[in-house]
């Protein structure tokens, strides 16, 4: 199965039924299998006017209760940002599928990239937090996909499957479970205000047209949800909890794999690159090299860091200019050496050894 | 019909300016979906950015206030996501035919089962009265300070073009035919636009010869002239008023449409 279908068939899987976007490569195979297979689950599908809008339609059916997702690429996903803030800012569970290609601007629309990392994390204006996950197998296109529909329903908050070319347009085997367990979104109690969180920072969710009479709006608003923008103090106290509810969770949400914690030459990697890693250490066994492979991206878990307690190096090989790296930098005091490699190509297992050797 | 069923007392006082013509458009909408018999949790109003788009924000329903320009398109994600839901989405003419125009152009393509209540006060009032696509010619605004060089759009002919299903222009002085043109609206399956002239004494008014609300007011009842007698002028070969305010309903068909209940 092609990744693009992997994502699609997860998404099917984990009860998604409203797809809105626009084509753009390398993504459109996620639209066009959600086109073809959405009708038959009493699902929708739309195709927009353009990706602005296909966002907006995916977070008015998120508040009609629906799972819903979108799928695009660099051009369309610069598109997305004000409303990716508006989701943000109003607590809409919604899915943004990111099939990365080199940019910027139009760039390399058929080859691969990582260099909206930053941008899926901080890419709208003002401050805020969102979960990112980064599949590197058509395996995970399926299963990251799903997962994404669960975080994104639990904390209210977009989530953004940050894949890449090659892992969208690869073809592998994949297993798919019988069923697939579903985390629901938490109704607003009634007699709650509606924007009132629990104690995991999380407000209920008070679904359109189940008699909430509930106002959403992206203004800077009070618990009752009414526009309130002229309080220094209720701002910052609304715009930390935004933030504190995904950060404060992320050593749960925290997913990732270990390979050689005794390693001290460790590769750090998330989507298509943790393959050419992979054939290294499969090349060379005897040589006990280290790898943490991101699965889940943002919000950064810096503990898993502590799973290489001998390592003397990160090596963080990466499509683009060492984004990732920047950040593990921040959070460690082993030497961190980013390994940027544009132009759509992957690293090759070579590349890496000859990065390796300097360490040994 | 009395306010109470509708309208969140708790967020009065409004931030309409006083002499605003908003409050007797979203009067208007309320008294036709009154008579519509619609449930308050099965209506949902939406709405973009600028003044007209915090109409929502006093209504008692579930409500989406959204970015600037994209109520339209967040309207058709709630309206395809569930046709059991009406879906009301008020705008303003900066939301809707400036930064919104090609949401604005494509919901009519689809022809997409929303009401849309178009308050135009021919400038961006939010902002502090900046022209806008529908500010007349030769009109001041704080960007058009020389008078507007620009031809205005005609909103309503747009939607007609573009494939709507009911399509009406009224004023604010004309309450009695915008609740009819509002009721007609709720009632045709399919996209409906409603553009409503509204005065804008603090903005558009005062820089453009209305010093007093009701000269505006005033200007709409002089100035409006009827579809039907447009038609017939143009048949006799007569000439039409370069000011005149075209009103009445300009389509009322049954093409094909989307998101309607089944």
């Amino acid at each position: 199965m092609q990744g693009n279908t992997a994502c699609a068939e997860g998404a099917l899987a984990a009860g998604c039924r409203f797809f809105g976007g626009y084509p753009i490569t390398p993504s459109t195979e996620v639209a066009e299998h959600m086109a073809a297979k959405l009708p038959k689950t009493g699902g929708v599908f739309i195709q927009m006017e353009d990706e602005i809008a296909g966002i907006a339609a995916v977070i008015g059916a998120s508040w009609t209760g629906m799972r819903a997702m979108t799928a695009t690429s660099g051009p369309g996903f610069s598109l997305m940002m004000e409303n990716i803030g508006f989701a943000v800012m109003t607590e809409t569970p919604c899915v943004l599928v990111n099939i990365q290609r080199g940019g910027p601007s139009t760039g390399q629309p058929t080859m691969s990239a990582q260099g909206d990392m930053f941008q899926c994390r901080f890419g709208s204006h003002g401050d805020y937090s969102i979960i990112a996950l980064s599949p590197s197998s058509v395996q995970e296109m399926y299963e990251l996909t799903i997962k994404s529909f669960d975080l994104a329903d639990r904390f209210r908050v977009p989530v953004f499957l940050m894949a890449d070319e090659i892992i969208g347009h690869m073809r592998e085997r994949i297993e798919i479970p019988p069923s697939v367990p579903r985390v629901e979104r938490k109704p607003l109690a009634r007699g709650v205000l509606p924007f009132h969180p629990d104690e995991d920072l999380v407000p209920g969710f008070p679904q359109f047209g189940m008699g909430y009479g509930v106002h959403v709006t992206g203004l800077t608003h009070d618990e009752r949800g009414y526009p309130c923008t002229t309080s220094p103090s209720l701002h910052e106290e609304l715009v930390k909890r935004l933030v504190a509810k995904i950060e404060s969770a992320r050593h749960e949400i925290a997913d990732y794999r270990v390979t050689n914690p005794d390693a001290e030459v460790v590769f750090i990697t998330y989507g298509s690159p943790a393959r050419s890693v992979e054939q290294v250490i499969h090349d060379n066994p005897s040589d006990r090299v280290g790898h943490l492979r991101f699965r889940v991206v943002w919000p950064f878990p810096e503990k898993t860091l502590w799973e290489f307690p001998n390592a003397r190096v990160f090596l963080v090989p990466e499509q683009n200019l060492g984004q990732m790296a920047r950040e593990i930098e921040r959070h460690t005091s082993v030497p961190v050496i980013s390994l940027p490699k544009l132009g759509g190509a992957l690293h090759t297992p070579e590349e890496l050894k000859r990065a390796m050797e300097a360490w040994r | 019909m009395t306010y109470a069923d509708w309208l969140r007392e708790d967020r009065l006082p409004h931030i309409y300016c006083a002499g605003c013509g908003n409050g007797t458009v979203i009067n208007c909408t309320l008294n036709a979906l009154d008579r519509m018999g619609w449930k308050k949790e099965e209506t949902i109003f939406v709405s973009g950015i600028g003044c007209s788009s915090r109409a929502p924000g006093y209504i008692v329903t579930d409500s989406l206030h959204t970015t600037h320009g994209r109520a339209l398109a967040f309207a058709t994600g709630i309206k395809m996501a569930n046709p059991a839901l009406h879906v009301v989405v008020f705008t303003g003419d900066g939301d809707l035919a400036a930064i919104g125009g090609n949401h604005f152009i494509h919901a009519c393509r689809r022809n997409i089962d929303l009401t849309v209540v178009c308050m135009n006060n021919q400038i961006y009032g939010m902002t502090g009265g900046q022209g806008s696509p529908t500010t007349p010619r030769g009109a001041l605004s704080t960007t058009t300070p020389y008078g507007s060089q620009e031809p205005a759009f005609d909103l309503c002919e747009l939607a007609s073009a573009a494939g709507a299903n009911f399509v009406s222009r009224w004023t604010s002085y004309h309450v009695k035919e915008l609740t009819r043109a509002v009721h007609t609206g709720f009632e045709t399956p399919g996209f409906s636009f409603i553009e409503a002239l509204v005065q804008c004494p603090t903005n558009y008014g005062r820089r453009n010869k209305f010093r007093n609300v009701m000269d505006q007011i005033e200007y709409f009842k002089t100035h409006g002239i009827l579809l039907q007698k447009v038609k017939r002028l143009r048949e006799e070969g007569k000439p039409i008023p370069d000011d005149a305010i075209v009103l009445g309903d300009f389509v009322q068909r049954n093409r094909a449409a989307m998101g309607v209940r089944r």
